[in-house]
């Protein structure tokens, strides 16, 4: 086929570098005219009409109004053709971010072509086919370099005073000999010599033998993470006890430390027939074991498939929605992981006490409950760069499976679950109970998840730190967080009070009316479901405006003083400056400076309508106007209907 | 009758009071005849001064000779009080049973409330008629005042003054009385300046099951069309509802005699539907043993969003066939006198920037619901805490501000009031000092002489000192149509009231202060940045 241009003003700003946005070209390879983009909640079928063009790595639709909608390939999750209609053929595109587009094709030749080629776009079986190998941000080699050394977690822990006299940095996996998922440095208690590493290792699913995730350097208490034993119904390790023991003994301020398994007990206990299982009380000494029930994996991956479901009901009642709700169980998981970190983040403060958290491999739930606990522990991991420093910590390094979770490659469909989602999820909630706790906002989370599931960056590319290493992410491809701080002005939140002290800890309300569905995540590109206006962008806004203002007003203040030195004989007030203005040439330019200088965008177009402000690339397609919306109201006609009969 | 024969203890020492999110005080108990009082008396602050017309229920507990009781209040609050010695938690008790459901109205606190302020604007000359009338007539002459109903004869429940087509004499309002439930002819309810289209609302025509007719009620409606054009009839009630209502004298407007308008019909529910909804609701709230899978089952269940999105989703429907559709609408239930006016004043704050003002907002309120009949006192006897199957309690106008609430949710910058103004407003609609919200009708208040005897709530609210507090520092006028939506997951439920007492506001406070700050801020730096 051949393959032509397209121009287009602005690049697709979601998933490009947010520096460029100058006009650009790209190549097509499949070009469909007279394509229609259905209104997913419409219930009277109103379309968009336009052409479609597949490029190399998106999907772009550009409707008769000349707007754009782009869709990362590697964003599409399903795509689906239905039964020919009249007006053509169907076709349906579900992507990871919960956008779903409804299209209809005109010819079902072109359709066919189109679902092929996206069947074979969006599924990638090699990660060097990924879109972060071609991905080029215009940066040089050494901001390339200088963008993965942003987040160094040797610097965390040291900022978490780690080494010190009971920890220290273990080289016993600097060649990833002992636990291939685990990153090179770890730290254990200095009780915990090679042996011990290396039996208790052998007790572990997959080698993940317990090591430091935290260190709380005023109760002196830490928090640990490893797999499940190996224990099947009677086996012991005395390395493993030994281990659990050092753990214990590192911590001077209380004598016993819990083990927490965060898989419901009739889950651990089947396991116990596989040779695995959790540790036997009597075995260790002073350990308070806990079961905290959260649901494996697959659990959760049918659940947000079942709230999905019920979510994408066109006229969908109160009834059907909340009872969705309920049935889906999602929020039922949300609750469980977050009470889960509440139990952690209490026994450290409350008791002084270690925790070792486990699940199965200690790759997922595991993950869940270290960094949330920890985020409601330690008040840095609520700032814009500690929070990428927990997830570079707890989720990337320690081996959380993100490419088999997200499905970046075409593989197996039971290894994908939405756990990191999750956990965004149970931050955002956090963020709701807490609104001045947090320097990011929801658009931050937002942008993560995106970026999670876009494969642009290489950060969550892999399902651990070795992979990353032979894939040699860190020279092919670019790290995500500088792009993130560069843009941080977005993700701010403007009611963030940051705490004086360290340790503030959060303690979160886990009744169950606290928890509400997260439409913002799950319906983020279903414009006609959201307020028409953000307070948060709002407020966002003056607090920018004020920020300029002060500036302004200090240096015009400064420029006043400046004056009020050179003309000493002068009583200079702000009420004669006028005076002084017009027989002063030399105050003259100062204060034009002042008329020059363009005050921030604060516009009617943020103040009246909801994301009529474009630079903003999440909301940029809802700048339509606004009363031009159609809401989800009442058609005319099902009115009527109604009345015939 | 004497308030003291009805208080055997007028006052118990050592009380103790359990209240949400405070500690326990003890103190000492006093009963008024309008208030309940706990004063701990070391710093002689009162730490509880209730209205007894507040109390929804009470029930009473003893172990040993300590008694305790626990007051549920209208306001959804439910306050604990221990009282050392039997009889005195039995006076006590019976007392406060008496006094909060007292029979005659004018025994009732407004009628013994004296204002410890300085009334600026008497709020009961605030909203007159006439004065609303002014503005329609500069824009059209098609309609008229009439003061047929001055003594109250022709419509018990309608004011003395109503809007009715300029060509439409009295002696045809006095037929078409006669041929509308309750005498509720159609009058103009909103006047949409940018179409010259137009929202009257009545009751049902009472057609019963002769197909009986009105030929001047014919005339009435379709004077309100332009000519060759039609209207919309939106009949609250389901078809079934309104066939059913036939054979009890009710009715629906036949297409063959209403030709130029189509009648739609929507289900809104009534009585105690929505009464037990707002049971089962605050029920859910309150019980904070529920597990995630029950609390969603009975929010659910209570089905109090289900009537929030019908009664959203039928002002939306009017609002569509008023703007989009270029079409005059005539709403109605059955009475027109709860749904009816659900649906006529949302369709207005959606229609009209004037009604998301604060004083706007007020004259909706006055007009749509005091002077239209809404009837109050029947309504809101009772709350959420009732346990007696009347027949009369409904939520229907809390139901009307939840609704505002959520368009308010959806367009925070287009509302001059904030959210505490919205349940200020449930609050005295439940239990006041003031005379605003007594009585079923204009009728009714008269013969009670309101105005001269009781103190209207605007006169308090529209004092500058009190406004601040209900003034949304995000408003800036919006003049466009607001729609909202009413997919099941734009709609929420109301914490502000519904939580409002199950769990701390603290930190949502705090960061609605500082939001203020910044405003605040910013309009000092903007001061500050024009001085130079």
């Amino acid at each position: 086929m051949l393959s032509t241009h397209i121009s287009l003003e602005d690049t697709p700003t979601l998933y490009s570098a947010p520096s460029s946005s100058t006009k650009r070209s790209y190549i097509w390879r499949l070009k469909v005219e007279q394509v229609k983009l259905l209104d997913r909640f419409s219930t009277s079928n109103k379309s968009l009409t336009g052409t479609l063009y597949l490029t190399a790595t998106h999907l772009l639709f550009i409707d008769s109004l000349q707007k754009e909608t782009w869709i990362l390939h590697h964003h599409i999750a399903a795509v689906e053709k239905l039964a020919l209609t009249t007006a053509g053929c169907p076709l349906v595109i579900q992507c990871k971010n919960f956008r779903i587009v409804h299209f209809i094709v005109p010819r079902e030749r072109d359709c066919h072509d189109i679902y092929n080629s996206l069947l074979q776009l969006s599924r990638q079986a090699k990660y060097e086919d990924l879109y972060a190998f071609s991905y080029n941000p215009k940066q040089n080699e050494s901001e390339q370099i200088q963008g993965w050394q942003l987040i160094d977690l040797a610097e965390e822990y040291r900022r978490m005073d780690v080494p010190n006299l009971n920890w220290k940095l273990s080289d016993a996996n600097r060649d990833y000999k002992i636990c291939e998922t685990y990153p090179r440095d770890l730290y254990v208690p200095r009780a915990a010599n090679k042996p011990t590493i290396v039996g208790s290792s052998k007790f572990r699913s997959k080698g993940r033998f317990p090591v430091l995730s935290y260190y709380h350097q005023d109760k002196q208490a830490a928090i640990c993470r490893c797999s499940q034993p190996l224990s099947g119904f009677s086996a012991r390790c005395l390395e493993d006890e030994h281990m659990l023991q050092a753990i214990n003994k590192a911590n001077p301020s209380n004598r016993y430390m819990y083990v927490m398994d965060t898989r419901p007990k009739l889950n651990a206990m089947a396991n116990r027939a596989a040779g695995k299982g959790y540790e036997n009380e009597d075995n260790y000494s002073n350990i308070r074991f806990q079961f905290v029930g959260i649901e494996n994996i697959h659990v959760m991956r049918t659940s947000l498939q079942k709230l999905l479901e019920v979510n994408g009901t066109k006229g969908l009642s109160v009834s059907d929605f909340f009872s969705g709700l309920e049935s889906s169980g999602w929020l039922r998981h949300i609750k469980a992981v977050l009470d889960a970190a509440i139990f952690l983040a209490k026994a450290i403060v409350n008791e002084s006490a270690s925790v070792l958290v486990h699940c199965s491999d200690g790759w997922d739930r595991t993950s869940q409950v270290c960094s949330l606990g920890t985020l409601l522990l330690d008040s840095y991991y609520r700032t814009i760069k500690g929070f990428m420093v927990l997830i570079e910590k707890d989720w990337i390094s320690f081996g959380h499976k993100f490419s088999d979770r997200c499905g970046h490659l075409d593989g197996d469909p039971k290894e994908v679950s939405p756990v990191f989602t999750q956990f965004l999820e149970c931050v955002w909630h956090l963020t709701e109970q807490f609104p001045q706790a947090f320097e990011y906002n929801e658009a931050f989370l937002l942008q993560i998840h995106e970026h999670v599931h876009s494969c642009q960056f290489g950060n969550f590319l892999g399902n651990c730190q070795k992979e990353r290493e032979d894939l040699k992410l860190r020279e092919k491809t670019y790290s995500l967080w500088p792009f993130l701080l560069d843009d941080q002005e977005k993700y701010l939140n403007p009611f963030y009070t940051p705490s004086s002290q360290k340790f503030t800890v959060l303690e979160p309300n886990t009744v169950p009316f606290n928890f509400k569905f997260w439409r913002n995540m799950y319906h983020q590109f279903d414009r006609t479901l959201h307020p028409r206006q953000s307070v948060f962008k709002l407020i966002m806004n003056k607090n920018d405006q004020n920020k300029q203002l002060e500036k302004e007003i200090k240096e015009l203040e400064s420029k006043i003083k400046q004056q009020k030195t050179r003309h000493t004989d002068t009583v200079l007030t702000k009420e004669s400056l006028h005076c002084i203005h017009a027989d002063s040439p030399a105050l003259k330019p100062s204060l034009c400076f002042k008329k020059e200088q363009t005050l921030l965008p604060v516009n009617d177009a943020i103040r009246t309508i909801e994301g009529s402000n474009t630079a903003d690339n999440r909301y940029s397609e809802y700048a339509e106007e606004f009363s031009k919306t159609e809401p989800a109201v009442v058609s005319l006609e099902y009115g009527v209907a109604r009345m015939t009969c | 009758m004497e308030f003291a024969e009805l208080i055997k203890t007028p006052r118990v020492d050592n009380v103790v009071l359990h209240r949400p999110f405070y500690p326990a005080v003890e103190g000492t108990l006093c009963l008024t005849g309008h208030h309940l009082i706990l004063s701990s008396r070391q710093d002689n602050t009162e730490e509880l001064w209730l209205l007894h017309s507040n109390i929804d229920s009470i029930e009473k507990r003893f172990v040993g000779s300590l008694g305790t009781i626990i007051i549920k209040c209208k306001d959804l609050r439910i306050i604990q009080l221990d009282i050392p010695g039997m009889e005195e938690c039995l006076n006590i008790a019976s007392s406060i049973e008496a006094l909060s459901t007292l029979d005659s109205i004018t025994l009732m606190y407004p009628f013994f409330y004296r204002p410890m302020f300085e009334v600026v604007e008497d709020g009961w000359h605030t909203f007159l008629p006439e004065r609303e009338f002014k503005l329609l007539s500069s824009v059209t002459k098609e309609w008229r005042l009439s003061y047929i109903n001055k003594d109250f004869s022709v419509c018990p429940s309608y004011p003395p003054i109503v809007t009715v087509p300029s060509c439409i004499d009295d002696e045809a309002l006095r037929k078409v009385a006669t041929f509308r439930h309750g005498g509720r002819f159609p009058v103009l309810s909103y006047y949409h300046e940018k179409n010259g289209m137009v929202m009257i609302r009545s009751s049902q025509p009472l057609t019963s099951t002769n197909g009986r007719r009105c030929k001047e009620d014919e005339q009435l409606i379709n004077a309100t069309l332009g000519p060759g054009k039609r209207g919309y009839i939106i009949d609250t009630r389901s078809l079934n509802v309104a066939q059913q209502a036939r054979a009890k004298g009710g009715g629906f407007e036949q297409e063959a005699h209403y030709p130029q308008w189509r009648r739609i019909h929507k289900s809104i529910e009534r009585y105690h539907i929505l009464q037990e909804s707002l049971i089962k609701l605050v029920e859910a709230c309150n019980d904070q043993s529920h597990n995630m899978d029950r609390w969603l089952s009975k929010l659910e269940a209570s089905n109090w969003l289900t009537h929030i999105k019908e009664i959203l989703t039928t002002a939306c429907l009017a609002v569509q066939c008023i703007d989009r559709e270029g079409a005059s609408v005539l709403i109605h239930g059955t009475e027109g006198t709860d749904s009816t006016l659900q649906v006529t004043s949302l369709a207005q704050i959606i229609l009209e920037p004037r009604c998301r003002t604060i004083r706007g907002f007020e004259a909706l309120i006055e007009r749509e619901w005091l002077q239209a009949g809404h009837p109050f006192q029947q309504r809101c006897a009772q709350s959420a805490y009732s346990n007696s199957k009347q027949k009369w309690e409904a939520p229907v106008f809390f139901l009307f501000l939840d609704c505002v609430w959520q368009i308010l949710r959806q367009f925070p910058c287009s509302f001059e009031f904030n959210e505490h103004f919205l349940i200020m407003l449930f609050e005295h609609s439940y239990a006041s000092q003031f005379g605003t919200f007594l009585g079923n009708n204009e009728s009714e208040r008269c013969k009670l002489k309101l105005q001269q005897k009781t103190m209207s709530l605007w006169s308090w609210v529209n004092r500058p000192s009190e406004l601040n507090k209900f003034i949304n520092p995000l408003f800036e006028a919006n003049s466009l149509v607001i729609w909202p939506s009413v997919a099941p997951q734009s709609l929420q439920l109301w914490e502000g009231v519904f939580l409002r007492w199950n769990r701390s506001s603290k930190y949502l406070d705090e960061a609605y202060d500082e939001m203020i700050n910044i405003i605040e801020y910013n309009k000092e730096l903007q001061a500050k940045d024009n001085c130079f």
